[in-house]
């Protein structure tokens, strides 16, 4: 190795150390790039927050805590919702607090079973908006198949929220067929999304109005339990793992479970599924859409030998479009840790987490 | 996308990867300096120095807008943003560069009101719609953004917007290329020209680099198969013994620039004397004030700001790597103290920045694609 390779290699591997280590919360106030997602989201949750309950249920960082409860075992999770605007195209609130609740369920393996509901509502809010999204939320539960069994309501002074904040509890069943874990990836590992990535954060984005930009991108908001439901069907024990790759989009979830595994993972960039207007937002903005959050898009880790009937079952599923998903990439030994991409035109790049929100470079 | 992909064809960068191990002199080491950020950017995206032979390095230059800020004028904004009633505008990536106590984002969650704007138009806006507030546009960027930025002020005066004022940083990229190129501990043998700023100042003013230094230019677009093909055209100047400005990118620049936006920026700016650079220094001539006829408009006459300089912190040697005397890995903090969470330099915070690019998207050895 000549010197200059050697001292990078030295470099480099300072660096993987450090990255190596649980996130420390040093910061001395709350920012926005602690809700997005990335590593300062990360340095909160491992750093603050999960030292301070020692459970591990927590620990393991799944999506939602699983239980024995008298011989049965049981999924429970929590999630708020806090989206501005409250309707976009493709979707709302309402939808939003249902579903991604219900995915989270769905990715630990679980049927949901029941979802509460609390309403945190602002004073002066118009009884339409509220009505919509009761609607909404009636019709997203409705088709995720899930009863709603207990509620709260709360009324906030105005300006004290932004029209409606929703925070949703689900419990599902553990289905018997899942053996899922995030620490499960074994190199050869197939890597499939369900679907095209980048459509929930850029339609949001467009929806605010920040930019003028003149392009109908709809939400992807959908349960994902019946694509879950397939995979356990049809990728049975070669299904590792499954996560929905909401804040942070499908980079993080791969971060995630790369680090979590201890395995690295090489995607062919040219095999992820993005729809032309969303790939055009994000190349004007300077986004990656790998770093958009979904709401409707899962990522699983599926065996080598399972790897193709999981793709095919996950491609017919008749409720949710998943006629889009796709094997983006596989898992492998080194550098460990660490998610590649082979980009379209020959070359590789790291794929990293995001540091705090998506920012749109300057020129 | 059209247009678009066929800059982004991957056959076509192997045709001229090979052209490349080509034109290169065996046994000669050609250092080429990438001056643009967006270049920067575009190399680790897409991989492009994978594609390239080990004799051919390129190397990220000063041309990031976010990167050359000093700590000083971060302070000052942050200063503007905690006056009362103030509502301060600026770029996404600007929110993130540490001044001396922190930074824009950190001043917004102790109570400033700070907003990230997609354009200069977007300040305007928000004045018109807060009429009892001052609203304060950080504006930074090369020759690049400055146009957009002076229409804004042209507007604002047309439309007689009084809460509306510029904090201005906007920097011109001939006296650092200049500083660079005196610079004794320089090893370049060509640069890829900037070429967003090429399109509003054109091509010739790159010419000095050619007349008094002798090193080959060619302006080049920020697509892969651009980059690929403007090392190759520099290559071929340097085996040929030539130093000439070319224009790769003639699709978009003219190599007359494009006269009605230097007329706008002409009018709305005058040249600071002096201007302080992140890493670099005092540079004399390279930073824009607003014009006399604009002074109303400048925020830095409407408020009180501190203006001290700020010396950058000991263990950052963001300069050398603007220069590019060392690579990002080289510097002492790279990595370590210094990460894209926790920045200590400004190379570290954009996504253009050559410690960021380097962090995020090339930190693993390298597997060169054969061609």
């Amino acid at each position: 190795m000549s010197g200059t390779a050697a001292r990078e290699a030295r470099v480099l591997g300072i660096i993987e150390t450090q990255r190596g280590k649980r996130p420390k919360f040093r910061d001395e106030r709350i920012t926005m790039a602690h809700g997005a997602g990335g590593k300062a989201t990360g340095a909160l949750i491992e750093g603050l927050l999960l030292p301070a309950f020692g459970s591990p249920a927590l620990d393991v960082l799944g999506d939602a805590g699983v239980l024995d409860v008298g011989g049965a075992t049981l999924a429970l999770t929590t999630d708020s919702f806090v989206v501005t605007p409250i309707r976009f195209p493709g979707g709302s609130i309402g939808d939003l607090a249902v579903n991604g609740t219900v995915n989270d369920l769905a990715m630990s393996g679980a049927r949901p079973v029941a979802l509460t509901l609390s309403l945190i509502l602002e004073e002066g809010l118009e009884a339409p908006a509220l009505r919509a999204e009761v609607e909404a939320i009636a019709h997203a539960a409705d088709t995720a198949g899930v009863a709603i069994v207990a509620g709260d309501t709360k009324v906030v002074e105005r300006g004290h929220a932004d029209m409606m904040y929703i925070c949703t509890t689900g419990l599902g069943h553990v289905d018997p067929r899942a053996a899922l874990s995030p620490g499960a990836l074994a190199p050869g590992d197939r890597l499939l999304v369900s679907g095209p990535v980048g459509a929930h954060g850029t339609a949001i984005m467009l929806a605010r109005g920040e930019f003028e930009l003149d392009a109908t991108i709809v939400s992807d908001t959908r349960s994902l339990w019946p694509a879950a439901d397939a995979l356990l069907e049809h990728a049975g024990p070669g299904l590792r793992c499954l996560r929905d790759a909401t804040r942070g989009g499908v980079a993080s979830v791969l971060n995630e479970l790369a680090r979590s595994s201890g395995v690295a993972m090489l995607v062919q960039e040219a095999a992820v599924p993005v729809d032309p207007a969303v790939a055009g937002a994000a190349e004007l903005l300077g986004i990656d859409p790998l770093h958009v959050a979904n709401e409707g898009v899962l990522v699983a880790a599926v065996a080598p030998e399972w790897a193709g009937a999981a793709l095919a079952a996950l491609q017919d599923v008749q409720e949710g479009s998943f006629a889009r998903a796709a094997d983006i990439g596989e898992v492998r030994t080194s550098p460990t840790g660490m998610v590649l991409v082979e980009t379209g035109f020959g070359g590789r790049r790291v794929l990293d987490q995001l540091v705090g929100d998506p920012l749109p470079r300057i020129c | 996308m059209k247009y678009v992909d066929e800059f982004r064809d991957a056959a076509l960068g192997r045709v001229l990867a090979g052209e490349i191990i080509a034109a290169v002199e065996p046994g000669r080491h050609v250092k080429i300096m990438e001056v643009c950020g967006g270049h920067t950017h575009s190399i680790y995206k897409y991989g492009v120095d994978d594609l390239l032979p080990e004799n051919v390095e390129l190397v990220h230059g000063p041309g990031c807008p976010v990167c050359v800020i000093p700590m000083g004028r971060v302070d000052d904004g942050i200063a503007i943003a905690r006056h009362e009633g103030v509502i301060l505008t600026c770029f996404g990536d600007m929110m993130r560069v540490p001044g001396s106590t922190g930074t824009l984002l950190e001043a917004k969650a102790a109570g400033a009101d700070v907003r990230m704007v997609y354009s200069p138009l977007d300040a305007l806006r928000i004045a018109k719609a807060n009429p009892d507030r001052e609203v304060v546009f950080f504006a930074i960027g090369f020759e690049t953004t400055a146009p957009s930025t002076a229409l804004t002020l042209k507007r604002a005066r047309a439309e007689d917007v009084a809460n509306f004022s510029c904090f201005c940083n906007h920097v011109t990229i001939v006296p650092p290329l200049r500083a660079l190129l005196d610079s004794p501990d320089l090893r370049l043998d060509g640069f890829i020209g900037p070429g967003h700023v090429c399109t509003v100042v054109g091509a010739r003013p790159l010419e000095f680099i050619c007349a008094d230094y002798a090193k080959p230019v060619v302006v080049s677009g920020f697509e892969p198969v651009d980059i690929l093909q403007s090392v190759q055209m520099i290559l071929h100047q340097l085996r040929e013994g030539r130093s000439e400005v070319e224009n790769q990118y003639k699709r978009v620049v003219p190599y007359e620039g494009n006269g009605r936006a230097l007329e706008i920026m002409a009018e709305v700016f005058a040249l600071r004397p002096h201007f302080e650079w992140r890493g670099l220094g005092f540079i004399s001539h390279s930073g824009l004030k607003l014009s006399d006829a604009y002074a109303d408009l400048d925020a830095e006459r409407r408020f009180d700001v501190p203006g001290v300089r700020v010396a950058d912190p000991k263990a950052c040697q963001c300069g050398e790597v603007l220069k590019g005397v060392i690579k990002p890995y080289e510097c002492k903090v790279f990595g370590s103290a210094c990460t894209p969470e926790r920045p200590i330099g400004t190379c570290m915070v954009s996504s253009e920045g050559a410690c960021a690019a380097y962090y995020n998207y090339g930190r693993f050895a390298r597997e060169r694609v054969v061609v």
